[in-house]
């Protein structure tokens, strides 16, 4: 990690355009860190006193947001950083044993990177994580902040050696995996022009619409409901 | 009557490339833009008002009466903030919502800042998703090119710039003004109110801060009209919502439904829980919403129904848990969330969350007294209503609705002298391992 290069002139530029999307420069600062986390594939010392200056605000300031805040990391991560769901209903159904397994496999323990074995193309770091809003998908893995749905102690290993040894890895909702420093990109708000990559939704999120859909159910016909207009006066 | 199922938000979720601006615009979307144009804001507002649409962040709040405080009078900017930072274990709805279709949360979002008279709005999304980000941020974007968005919007006179924000990892920037804090480059402590966002919320300016769901509703209601959304739903709780099916259900995933349902309805489209076994507990709303068991099968899923029953709708987030689910094991979870995610600002959340951590460890181990328990309640009451937002709160309804139906249930913790159930048992691949 000391092999860090300083911030160049087209980040602190696009630090600077962060800052001006709001009505008050200072709204800026979250993306910021994030673009940070991008260039220099964590939070730099060097990346707090830039932020500071640019918003005009001391870099205490900026370091108690930078270290409020659970996805700005102090230390690296891996190109790869999995994060395991361990809030209950994950847990239950099986977040934990995966969490366990990865550790054992990795040989390492909670927010950590693993070593970097020879032929090994890239790094994987491991984290577990709160619940992250995919409970119908239980147990849940992130990568890079991308949804890994339904997994096994077994597809988890599968997935971290794939990813290790450089293979293409999609996201089970989303698209072909990108870099955490990639990712960190999209979160400061420079699109990646992959939205249209992955379903609109997976299978848990249709399951509701599909029954739906095999009884003929439907929200009510408007041209059957009476308009605003009548309400008022009847009432 | 209405159907069982009520699509709605999720109605378009299976075509293909539901997310694009054609499709959506295909299917009507975009048509409730004029419609509202030809309103005054004030007239949106009623409507809003008279449909009965209560927020869906969780509190249930009326969206158009809290539209209706923002002062008009006031010659600061007004500002429309969307709350999309879903991080309450369990809710898994708005993620989903916006993968999906996020074109009608950009035209929810353009009509609500019509009404309120703002000429800027912020989507505030938890930065723990990329892929949804992605798709909000192309949504904006397709959004401004269409003419949505942007000066003299179909040549209404009338403004909108729409910002996309990603937090940065922090449960409690959920709370509005947490949220708010967030999105002025702070640390996410929640304020005191009053003055509440309305008055002075985003730079002290008047704000509403409204839910993914709340403002995805909005264009539908400008459509087709109160009463549309009234024939929906119960009496104080009307139209459609999502329900989140999660856990030990044969079909877990989302469920748009009116309000009122109730879990065995659910249960039912969703194949019930899973094979040979019982529901043992369930929250109704997230894990900040007290426990249910199977007494409460038929409790309708509306603000009052719940509330009646001794919890909170919430956020609808149906998590199912069954007969090899250690309650014990499953409060001591989320207790540890919300130590973790206790912002430290207020003394009761701070310190007592650590307590009850510790005390729920001891006693998943086995270890303390029946006396311990008695002494988590009291912990409890310390936290209720003294702590200074409602995550504190939140924090002690898994533990003391766990504490009244499974009293048992600890006490066999200290006379087994450790947890008495097997973890394995729960997995969702448990019954299905190969026998090596
Ligand atoms: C700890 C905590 C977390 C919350 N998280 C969320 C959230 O992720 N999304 C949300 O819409 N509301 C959340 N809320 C509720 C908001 O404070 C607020 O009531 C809501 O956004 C208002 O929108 P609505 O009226 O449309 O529901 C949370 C509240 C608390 C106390
Ligand atoms: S209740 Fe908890 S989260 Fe809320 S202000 Fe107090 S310490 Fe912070
Ligand atoms: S508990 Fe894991 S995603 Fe919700």
């Amino acid at each position: 990690m000391s092999t860090t290069a300083p911030l160049d002139d087209k980040t602190i530029a696009e630090l600077r355009e962060i800052a001006a999307r709001y009505p008050e420069a200072r709204s800026g600062l979250l993306p910021m860190l994030h673009l940070v986390q991008s260039a220099q594939g964590r939070i730099t010392p060097e990346g707090i006193e830039t932020c500071a200056a640019i918003l005009e605000i001391s870099a205490a300031e900026v370091n108690g947001v930078a270290t409020f805040y659970t996805m700005y990391k102090r230390h690296g991560v891996g190109d790869y950083h999995v994060g395991v769901c361990t809030n209950t209903l994950c847990a239950v159904m099986g977040g934990d044993a995966i969490f366990q397994r990865l550790k054992d496999h990795l040989e390492i323990g909670n927010d950590e990177v693993a070593a970097q074995r020879q032929g090994d193309s890239h790094t994987v770091s491991l984290e577990h994580i709160e619940c992250n809003a995919a409970c119908d998908y239980a147990p849940v893995l992130m990568v890079n902040w991308e949804f890994m749905d339904n997994q096994t102690p077994e597809s988890a290993v599968q997935m971290v050696e794939a990813l290790r040894a450089g293979h293409e890895v999609s996201s089970t909702r989303g698209p072909k995996l990108c870099s955490w420093r990639e990712t960190e990109r999209v979160l400061a708000g420079f699109p990646d022009g992959r939205a249209d990559e992955g379903p609109a939704a997976g299978p848990a999120s249709l399951a509701g619409l599909e029954i739906a859909r095999e009884h003929g159910w439907s929200a009510p016909d408007p041209a059957a409901t009476p308009a605003v207009e009548a309400k008022e006066s009847d009432a | 009557m209405t159907d069982v199922l009520t699509p709605v938000l999720t109605d378009i979720w299976d075509a293909e490339q539901a997310w694009k601006l054609a499709t959506y615009a295909e299917r009507g979307g975009y048509a409730a833009l004029d419609a509202a144009f030809a309103m005054s804001p004030d007239d949106i507002i009623t409507a809003v008002k008279d449909s009965g649409l209560r927020g869906r962040g969780g509190a249930g709040f009326p969206t158009g009466m809290k539209w209706s405080f923002i002062p008009q009078d006031n010659p600061k900017p007004k500002y429309l903030v969307v709350n999309a930072d879903e991080s309450e274990p369990g809710t898994c709805k708005d993620i989903p919502l916006m993968m999906g279709n996020p074109h009608v949360l950009v035209e929810g979002v353009i009509i609500s800042s019509y009404a309120i008279r703002a000429n800027k709005a912020f989507i505030y999304i938890r930065g723990e998703v990329v892929h949804v980000i992605r798709r909000v941020q192309a949504a904006v974007e397709e959004a401004y090119a269409a003419g949505h968005l942007g000066k003299d919007i179909h040549g209404s006179g009338y403004d909108l710039d729409v910002v996309v924000h990603a937090g940065a990892g922090a449960y409690i920037c959920g709370e509005e003004t947490a949220l708010l804090e967030g999105l002025e480059g702070r640390r996410g402590q929640p304020r005191l109110r009053p003055p509440f966002p309305a008055v002075a919320g985003l730079y002290a300016s008047p704000t509403v801060i409204n839910n993914v769901e709340s403002i995805a509703s909005v264009p539908a209601i400008v459509k087709n009209g109160a009463a549309w959304f009234g024939a929906m739903g119960t009496e104080k709780s009307k139209g459609h919502g999502i329900f989140s099916l999660s856990g030990h259900v044969r079909k877990p995933g989302q469920y748009e439904a009116p309000l009122g349902i109730t879990l065995r309805e659910l249960l039912d489209l969703a194949g019930g829980v899973r094979e040979g076994h019982q529901l043992k507990f369930w929250t109704p709303g997230g894990s900040s919403t007290p426990l249910f068991t199977d007494q409460h099968l038929d409790v309708p899923l509306d603000f009052e129904g719940v509330a009646g029953a001794g919890s909170m709708l919430g956020t609808r987030a149906l998590q199912i848990f069954d007969d090899t689910v250690c309650v014990v094991r499953a409060v001591l979870r989320w207790t540890e969330f919300y130590q973790h995610e206790s912002c430290g600002k207020c003394t009761p959340c701070r310190e007592g969350t650590w307590w009850l951590a510790q005390a729920l460890t001891r006693l998943e181990n086995g270890q303390g007294s029946e006396a311990d328990l008695d002494q988590l309640i009291d912990q409890c009451d310390n936290i209720l209503g003294r702590a200074f937002c409602a995550l504190g709160d939140g924090a002690t309804s898994p533990v003391t609705s766990s504490i009244q139906y499974f009293r048992e249930e600890y006490l066999a913790h200290l006379s087994h002298g450790g947890c008495p159930f097997d973890p394995a048992r729960s997995t969702a691949w448990a019954g299905t391992e190969v026998s090596a």
